[in-house]
């Protein structure tokens, strides 16, 4: 029974937690003591909500409990800091009302707090790995476990990267605000590079061995939905909603029973999350209509949609693939782009043209160790009857991969190119 | 985890009974909330099983029986469709959901098969499956 309680107060926690620590944050300017703050609401409500039932707006005494405790700090550190004075003879002026201001500020409940904290958390000072781990475990309420398992790492590096994360930003004194105007694209952007890495980070794992990876893919598009909703005028940020709802619809479907890969057109499309895909094409239609058709985010959610709306792989309108890509080019200029625009050259316009844009970027030294490179130009021979030099290629994608399940599907496809085993790999 | 909430009908809503202004507000406010919150997928109300159609399959026999329908409790009048991270999360913010109608009420949280539930092994079965069944439909 009284487990039963904890966990229900654990629940109602978890639901209120990035919303208190938003709240918190802009009091006291500082995330670290604002999730020590929330933490202690949590104490007091497990010792009191046992007694007195969960409260019906549990968020707002969990505020409550939390803003006291900020304040008894507040007056304690002044205490101490009016006695050091006595002490020290310096000005009981100079320490700040810091108290009236917490006070002031509880009334206060203009601007949206929990978007302040994403923008916080996905700050530029610091590293995409540090603003990743951080959004998760304040927004995301992942616990460092968890953010450790979900990026392969240990639990020792991220409890410190996420300190660290805290300190800087810390020290570097920000306003817990939404930014504007020119600042806020570039923060925005920022922001939505984090969101967009945590989905990746889920989407990449194959294979149901490690749960909390598809639980990043999740958690990923609920922080895109929140922030469609709170910046409800940006189109990247449908853009990139889009592009994760489309690609998302296709998560079941892209591994096999054994766990091995199955590429795009070989999927069985009956299992393509229709829903999804509805919402990411609404999604994908905002953007545009907001004016963001040539976005970054917007432009790959375009592709995704291309797939998604072709009823078999034959279906696939390869020529507007082709298309989006010369646009995501002169957009987002990048080896990747380039070699995925030559695939779909070649799957719109014959396999000659898919290769000849392969020579061209060949030379790139961005993507000599590139697996998917020698995959390509593989395919594109294969399907020229080119077999023998197909094999090599393949080979050499497989001898490229680090992931076994990758290896063994281009040895397949070097095998059904007949002929001997070459040396090379 | 995907879940659905079935918003379970009474003789108010069979009756048609539209909802009061009040409760329309209160309904509108915790929608928003769910939104702002980011796990929503969908949600709809239903009219009174007076308007829906059942079709009864026995072997090959297919038989339309018009509503309305007897046992009022196990209609449903609504449903929603959530992104949660589990069970406890949906009934703790279904527990907020203001009172869907006049009278007691219930709402029901359905987690939502998963391809995970089935263990690799059984999904060439659910696949066979899918195949079966849009065999049957072309034999029709």
């Amino acid at each position: 029974m009284a487990t039963e309680t904890h966990r229900a107060i654990e629940t109602v926690f978890r639901i209120e937690r990035a919303r208190l620590i938003a709240g918190l944050a802009r009091m006291v300017r500082d995330v670290g003591l604002a999730e020590e703050l929330a933490q202690d609401a949590l104490v007091t409500a497990l010792s009191q909500w046992p007694k007195t039932g969960v409260p019906k707006n549990a968020g707002a005494w969990l505020m409550a409990a939390a803003k006291r405790r900020a304040i008894d700090g507040l007056r304690r550190e002044r205490m101490l800091a009016r006695k050091h004075a006595e002490i020290g003879r310096a000005q009981e002026g100079e320490q700040g009302s810091g108290a009236e201001d917490i006070e002031a500020a509880m009334d206060d409940d203009v601007g949206d707090e929990l978007l302040s904290l994403i923008f916080t958390a996905c700050h530029p000072v610091l590293s995409t790995e540090a603003r990743a781990a951080l959004t998760l475990r304040l927004i995301g309420g992942l616990t460092t476990e968890e953010i450790a398992r979900a990026f392969l790492s240990n639990e020792t590096t991220i409890a410190q990267r996420i300190v660290r994360a805290k300190r800087t930003l810390g020290k570097a004194g920000l306003a817990f605000e939404a930014p504007r105007g020119q600042e806020r694209e570039a923060r925005l952007a920022s922001v939505l590079e984090v969101i967009y890495l945590i989905f990746n980070e889920g989407y990449a794992a194959t294979g149901g061995e490690n749960l909390i990876r598809p639980a990043l893919c999740a958690e990923a598009r609920r922080l895109g939905r929140i922030l469609a909703r709170r910046a409800p005028d940006e189109p990247e940020v449908f853009g990139l909603v889009a592009l994760m709802d489309i690609q998302a619809s296709r998560l079941t479907a892209r591994t096999a029973p054994d766990g091995a890969p199955i590429l795009l057109t070989e999927q069985n499309r009956a299992r393509w999350d229709q829903l999804l895909i509805r919402r990411g094409f609404a999604a994908l239609e905002r953007a545009g209509a907001l004016g963001g058709g040539r976005g970054a985010y917007a432009l790959q959610a375009a592709l995704a949609a291309c797939h998604a709306r072709a009823r078999t792989a034959a279906d696939t309108d390869w020529k507007r693939i082709a298309a989006l890509y010369d646009t995501l080019r002169e957009v987002m200029p990048s080896p990747v782009v380039d070699l995925n625009r030559a695939v779909a050259y070649g799957m719109a316009f014959g396999p000659e043209a898919g290769l000849k844009l392969l020579d061209e970027i060949a030379r790139a030294a961005a993507l000599r160790d590139y697996a998917p490179l020698p995959a390509a130009r593989g395919d594109f021979l294969f399907r020229a009857g080119r077999l023998a030099e197909a094999r090599i290629q393949f080979e050499r994608a497989a001898g490229l991969t680090r992931n076994a399940r990758e290896k063994a599907f281009f040895l397949g496809r070097a095998a059904a190119c007949g002929g001997r085993r070459s040396g090379a790999s | 985890m995907r879940v659905m909430v079935l918003v379970k009908a009474t003789s108010d809503s069979e009756a048609g009974l539209m909802p009061s202004t009040e409760l329309l507000e209160a309904m509108g406010k915790y929608n928003e909330e769910l939104v702002n919150a980011g796990f929503m997928l969908a949600g709809e109300g239903l009219r009174p099983s007076a308007k829906g159609k059942r079709v009864a399959f026995d072997g090959p026999r297919r038989t339309v029986i018009d509503g309305p329908f007897a046992e009022t409790r196990e209609l449903v009048a609504g449903y929603w469709l959530w992104e949660v991270k589990d069970v406890a999360e949906a009934v703790e913010w279904v527990k907020r959901c203001p009172n869907p109608m006049p009278g007691p009420s219930e709402i029901e949280i359905r987690p939502v098969y998963e391809m995970a539930d089935f263990g690799d092994a059984l999904t060439p079965e659910v696949a066979e499956l899918h195949n079966r069944s849009r065999e049957q439909t072309r034999n029709r």
